[in-house]
């Protein structure tokens, strides 16, 4: 028997004999003879704990992990500082062997934990109500537009052409299986073009989506925006970085009427790709078009405050082909990672980290430019990431910059053809004035 | 236990729990890089706290929580086996949480690697021919295999085809997700057996049908048994057959889908492949097809040059359905899953479904003369006992499930499947002791008893948790959903 199973052979033919049959086989009659798997999978051989520790670390060892590779690469997922408490607390059995809070009373702890973070995602979006979490910043763009064709009975969503591609594309995915339709508008200067946008909003649109800061990397024109969608009656979804958040103004006084976002930046690993989270707020009159599990506080029968699971007949398993969403499983885990992030950083320190990163992103585009062997893309405020224009092909920058175990930015020339040379780089508060200077120096002398 | 005070109660101006480095370039003005109006007037009201005060206030929290490593956790069609510890070392690995989605494949072969093979051995524990690993959970996965469903069909030009079919006795997330993917939800009605009624099933055939969504074993815990005959009626009529991978954790290594005749399979890792729950996710939804569905998998695929023994992304796939998530999928999770198939092998992955099958055949039958067995056959890895017999002393199963909790046990999954009245669904999995069924066992015994001889007793419970009943109805009327100061 492998080590996850204590029962023994004998103990099993016991049990067998209690309930009346000889054999474990017995117990599969009812699966006919014609279906049964007649060999044995092919799979290796089972590894004991100590084989196994020394093949994952093997096969670990042939990636580039960023303890020894400085990253300034960033297009949607950050290398941010991880205090050392959120993984304390993450590895607490209690919270991460648990599952979705179905029986309140014995689950209070984490449904108090997601109350919070609903609580702190409200106070960076600046909004009334948030969800408990999607499965990443991607699907939380696609839920929302969604939400928005639901609730203005409007089949067509406009999306900025600065939103991340990836979004993008999942929410085309999305819509398509829908029937709804999605348009999108360019850009000018690193920023959405309001005129395209103004021209192709009309009274079918439901809503408009844009990101901010947006995948440039630029603090986009939110509040036009809204005006736009507001004058034919559709909603200005907002997809936000949190960390810009600590020092940028909140979507929700802004016009957005929904904001969601990546929250992989709020104390989650980058760990290839996921698992991550989605974040998804908005205004209240809103709540029960809302995707997704919501906690709220209620008394138990002695008074006693508690939190449950609410507004639950918006979803699946009570609703079921007419629910709001099919989402049942989120991203809870992640969810509480970034609670415990916001608690450690609080309301100086997630304001002070994003300073750190603005100021070391604007010194680093700074020492870009000096290298004279990269342009300005444009000349729109940023935050932590930016774009500049490469004479030599970007990937011959970033192979070069490998060898010296540093991880160049992201080629925009992948997504947005029409710039050759975009060189999209990300500076975190945790690269240090030597890193970069190494960097800008080694990327300087390229050719 | 005395009321944990939020977070937000505990704040006092200027305290902090964290620390971070002087800033080591020359500095800007703020104003002089970000236009006014950008900037935030009022701070987020995040907590201030201190560090000791953050890690008394998350870890009282954890002691108001119940996981599998507390206590025994049969709740019905979730798999709460135990996560094993070893899964979480290797996934905090550096190389492999330390690493960026966008790093050049040169660079992440480990990872490329981990979800090749992954891939390749779901395949094989399915018997399907590819799989992808990029839906996050569950119902991800549903809606992922429906649109390749659908995309499948459109390019044959068969664009008719706008129906799916649900079991009555299906989880809430199938037909919710057909409706995500764009199609009309049937139902059919199950038979006295708890098996779908084929009759009917044949009554509501037409060219109008996409395909049949089925759990197998079902979500009665029990086998449908004439599954041949099924995927007969729905492939000649041009349909395709969907295998919600719930139960998968019954089959191992006994049947597949692939050779029961489905095209498409969604596994849950967090289930069947032992990965931890982590209090609603993350999950991990793999969708495998069969060859002639495999250009509609979503963008991008891992591929291997064998040759070279070099893994990549594959994103030049016209077919696609396009992406269903960003990056690649929940990478961490599916770690977690490819250690433990390589702890377990053939020999353990069917020791597990053999041992899970028992477990609950043993429960079952130890339970019968208490409760009210609707489906009194052999049962798979799960059962469904009916509240009803105790109902009429004026218990319900929400009484007896909260009397469980003053046992130390997480209750069954109740009220579910719906055509069950009074629905007790109770999944023990593979990694428990004789013991500790015995001890549930006794447990339901008394309960039965009490709600015979004292049925106060079970309508008051439980009696032993930090808190007890909660208004739950109060908190969807008038809803509560973030703290004011």
């Amino acid at each position: 028997m492998s080590r996850y199973i204590p029962n023994t052979k004998e103990e099993q033919q016991g049990m067998l004999r209690d309930i009346g049959l000889s054999s474990i086989e017995d117990l599969f009659s009812d699966i006919p003879e014609n279906i049964r798997l007649k060999k044995e999978l092919e799979l290796d051989n089972p590894l004991s704990e100590m084989e196994l520790y020394d093949h994952m670390k093997n096969i670990a060892s042939s990636n580039a992990n960023l303890n020894e590779y400085s990253c300034f690469i960033g297009a949607g997922a950050y290398d941010h500082y991880i205090p050392v408490l959120v993984d304390h607390i993450l590895s607490r059995q209690e919270f991460y062997t648990s599952y979705t809070p179905y029986q309140p009373e014995i689950s209070q702890g984490m449904l108090q934990a997601i109350f919070e973070y609903q609580t702190m995602i409200c106070e960076l979006t600046g909004m009334d109500v948030a969800n408990a979490s999607m499965y990443d910043g991607a699907t939380a763009v696609a839920e929302a537009a969604s939400m928005a064709s639901g609730i203005t009975r409007r089949s067509k969503v406009l999306v900025a052409s600065t939103v991340h591609p990836e979004y993008r594309q999942v929410l085309k995915t999305y819509s398509h299986f829908k029937g709804a339709q999605v348009v999108e508008v360019g850009y000018k200067n690193g920023l959405i073009d309001l005129e395209d946008m103004e021209k192709k909003t009309d009274t079918d649109t439901a809503a408009i989506i844009v990101q901010y800061p947006n995948f440039f990397g630029s603090i986009e024109l939110i509040k036009e925006a809204g005006e736009i969608a507001h004058s034919k009656k559709a909603l200005l979804i907002v997809c936000a970085d949190p960390i810009a958040l600590g020092m940028l103004e909140a979507p929700g006084k802004l016009g957005a009427d929904i904001v969601v976002g990546e929250g992989q930046s709020l104390g989650n690993p980058l760990s290839f790709g996921g698992p991550y989270l989605g974040f998804f707020a908005a205004r209240e009159k809103y709540l029960r078009k809302m995707p997704g599990r919501i906690i709220g506080q209620t008394v138990d029968n002695l008074g006693r405050r508690a939190f449950v699971l609410t507004i639950q007949t918006r979803e699946q398993h009570i609703r079921r082909e007419k629910a709001t969403s099919n989402i049942c499983s989120n991203q809870a885990l992640n969810a509480l990672a970034a609670a415990v992030y916001l608690t450690v950083m609080g309301k100086q320190g997630i304001r002070e980290v994003a300073e750190l990163c603005l100021q070391k992103a604007h010194y680093a585009y700074d020492s870009l430019i000096e290298t004279k062997k990269f342009k300005p893309a444009f000349s729109t405020p940023f935050f932590k990431e930016f774009v500049v224009i490469s004479e030599s092909p970007v990937s011959e920058i970033n192979k070069k910059l490998l060898g010296h175990k540093i991880i160049g930015g992201y080629d925009l020339a992948r997504d947005y053809p029409e710039l050759k040379g975009g060189w999209l780089v990300a500076v975190t508060e945790k690269r240090t004035k030597q890193e970069i200077d190494n960097m800008t120096k080694k990327a300087g002398v390229v050719i | 236990m005395r009321d944990n005070p939020l977070i937000f109660e505990l704040s006092k101006p200027g305290r902090k729990a964290y620390s971070l480095p002087c800033c080591d370039i020359p500095l800007k003005d703020v104003k002089d890089v970000i236009p006014e109006d950008c900037l935030r007037k009022d701070s987020a009201l995040l907590p201030e706290v201190g560090e000791i005060d953050a890690v008394r206030h998350f870890t009282n929290l954890s002691l108001r929580n119940h996981g599998v490593d507390s206590g025994f956790y049969p709740l019905g069609s979730c798999t709460m086996k135990y996560n094993p510890k070893i899964n979480e070392d290797v996934a905090r690995l550096d190389g492999f949480m330390k690493i960026h989605p966008y790093q050049s494949d040169d660079s992440a072969q480990g990872c490329l690697e981990i979800l090749y093979k992954t891939g390749e051995m779901l395949a094989e524990c399915t018997g399907m021919d590819k799989v992808t690993l990029q839906p996050a959970a569950g119902a991800h996965g549903e809606m992922t295999g429906l649109m390749i469903i659908k995309a499948y069909h459109e390019s044959r030009g068969d664009t008719d085809r706008n129906v799916i079919i649900v079991p009555d006795s299906a989880h809430g997330t199938n037909p919710a997700s057909a409706a995500i993917a764009g199609f009309n939800v049937i139902e059919v009605k199950s038979n006295e057996q708890g098996n779908v009624d084929i009759d009917a099933l044949q009554s509501i055939m037409s060219d109008k049908v996409a395909g049949l969504m089925l759990t197998n074993p079902n979500t009665l815990g029990l086998f449908e048994r004439d599954i041949e005959k099924i995927s007969k009626i729905i492939h000649d009529a041009g349909g395709l057959l969907y295998y919600d991978g719930a139960n998968a954790n019954a089959i191992m290594g006994i049947s597949r889908p692939g050779d029961m005749g489905f095209d498409v399979v969604h596994l849950n890792l967090h289930k069947t492949f032992s990965t931890p729950h982590g209090g609603g996710g993350p999950g991990s939804g793999p969708v495998g097809v069969k060859k002639d569905l495999v250009p509609f998998l979503p963008v991008p695929i891992v591929d291997a040059d064998c040759d070279n023994e070099r893994y990549f992304l594959d994103y030049n796939r016209p077919q696609s359905i396009g992406r269903v998530k960003s990056f690649y999928g929940n990478f961490g999770v599916v770690l977690k899953a490819y250690a433990y198939i390589k702890s377990l092998g053939a020999d353990g992955l069917l020791a597990a479904s053999q041992t899970a099958v028992l477990n609950a055949n043993y429960i079952m039958n130890k339970l019968k003369e208490y409760f009210e067995l609707p489906f009194d056959r052999k049962c798979m890895h799960e059962f469904v006992l009916s509240g009803q017999k105790q109902k009429e002393k004026g218990v319900s199963t929400l009484d007896m499930a909260k009397r469980l909790l003053d046992f130390g046990y997480h209750p069954p999954t109740i009220y579910f499947p719906l055509i069950v009245k009074e629905a007790i669904m109770i999944e023990p999995t593979e990694t428990e002791s004789r013991e500790t069924l015995d001890e549930f066992i006794l447990a339901m015994i008394q309960i039965a008893e009490e709600a015979e001889n004292d049925p106060q007793k079970v309508k008051g419970a439980p009696y032993n948790t930090v808190v007890v009943r909660l208004d739950e109805a109060g908190a969807a009327r008038n809803p509560v959903l973030r703290w004011r100061g």
